[in-house]
């Protein structure tokens, strides 16, 4: 009899214990429950009042990216063949979409004009003369002049940003202010985008862009 | 109609206003020593003084020429013309002559512009202007000739 009670108690024991040991079992083999996107944000939000430097640091690096990335978006029209070709890195100007030397062997000249008979507005009108491989006008056609010639071709973007900063190399007194204004109003500028393949923006993204990368810091790409 | 100056003489021309300065000195004004080469402002050929700007006259409207003055071959001021023609001469440098008309009066916007050119400046003025017989060497010479020419007169 006491012995029948004895072998009852350790029968339910280990029903007991083996029920435990499942029971363990099943709930490590559940994946943890992930927390909601609430539960995340507050997280967040926590650092935030725990992390005000990093957090400042976090935005400070996302406006220089941003600057950064719209100049590399003007770079595309600085280096395309409407802009660069009146910034080559010889004294001749350059033509057409391949960049070619100018033929006639025209040469920059002094103020940017050409020299003798070989001037630009001896060519180059007020308007476009009609027909194809005919030059295109503006009554202001000329390179930048001889003390001052503003090189795009082979230029990196690090490179032009940092020219761009640099009032010798534009003769820009306040940069922000006259680059803005050159690229957004000097007719020469405007003219790139009325004749040949135009540059990959329109002038007003441009625009937009190089104004973006001031406002934003002018970061160095 | 269009108002023109043309070697100190007023004309009046009723031609189109987009029609090249070239074909009405030719074919208006029978002002006939400027050529026509490329028609694309390409050669050198067609050039006139405009205002004394060396203009290419096949891809000029002559609406540009008005209120202003054109000077061609036949009338280019005798202090650059005299000299350039002796030296052309002594030198004899046309072979076919086609493009001499374009050359001379290239050649003058340099010896106004530079009374004593260098080789350089030569081949700076007058690398516009071709030449299919290839006279160059003899251009290049005959303008100091003209030089030292204009520059005892």
């Amino acid at each position: 009899m006491r012995n029948t009670n004895r072998n009852g108690l350790r029968l339910i024991i280990y029903i007991v214990l083996s029920a435990g040991f499942v029971s363990a079992m099943a709930m490590a083999m559940i994946k943890p429950a992930q927390p909601n996107s609430d539960e995340k944000n507050m997280v967040t939000v926590n650092d935030e009042k725990t992390n005000p430097a990093d957090n400042k640091a976090n935005a400070e690096k996302k406006r220089e990216e941003e600057s950064q990335a719209a100049f590399l978006e003007a770079y595309k029209v600085f280096m395309h063949p409407r802009c660069m070709n009146c910034h080559p890195s010889g004294d001749v100007p350059l033509v057409g979409d391949d960049s070619q030397l100018h033929p006639q062997g025209v040469k920059r000249g002094p103020f940017g004009k050409g020299l003798y008979a070989l001037k630009c507005s001896n060519c180059h009108q007020a308007e476009h003369v009609p027909g194809e491989h005919m030059p295109p006008g503006n009554d202001r056609w000329k390179l930048p002049a001889a003390n001052q010639k503003m090189v795009f071709q082979g230029k990196t973007p690090a490179q032009l940003a940092m020219h761009f900063k640099d009032s010798k190399f534009t003769g820009f007194k306040d940069f922000k202010e006259d680059l803005v204004h050159h690229v957004e109003f000097d007719p020469l500028v405007l003219s790139g985008w009325t004749y040949g393949t135009p540059p990959p923006l329109t002038h007003a993204g441009f625009v937009a862009k190089v104004k973006e990368w001031i406002a934003k810091g002018a970061v160095i790409p | 109609m269009i108002n023109l100056k043309v070697n100190g003489k007023s004309y009046e021309v009723d031609v189109d206003p987009t029609m090249p300065i070239l074909w009405v000195l030719r074919d208006e004004l029978g002002l006939m020593g400027t050529k026509f080469g490329c028609g694309a402002a390409q050669c050198g050929a067609c050039i006139v003084h405009l205002d004394g700007d060396g203009i290419r006259s096949c891809v000029s409207p002559v609406s540009r020429a008005e209120g202003k003055e054109i000077v061609t071959i036949e009338g280019l001021d005798p202090a650059l013309q005299k000299p350039l023609e002796q030296a052309w001469i002594q030198e004899e440098v046309p072979q076919c002559g086609y493009c001499q008309s374009g050359q001379i009066m290239a050649a003058a916007i340099l010896l106004r512009e530079k009374p004593n050119p260098t080789d350089s400046d030569i081949d700076d003025a007058m690398t516009g202007n071709i030449c299919r017989c290839g006279t160059y060497p003899r251009i290049r010479k005959a303008i100091h000739v003209a030089a030292q020419l204009k520059s005892k007169k």
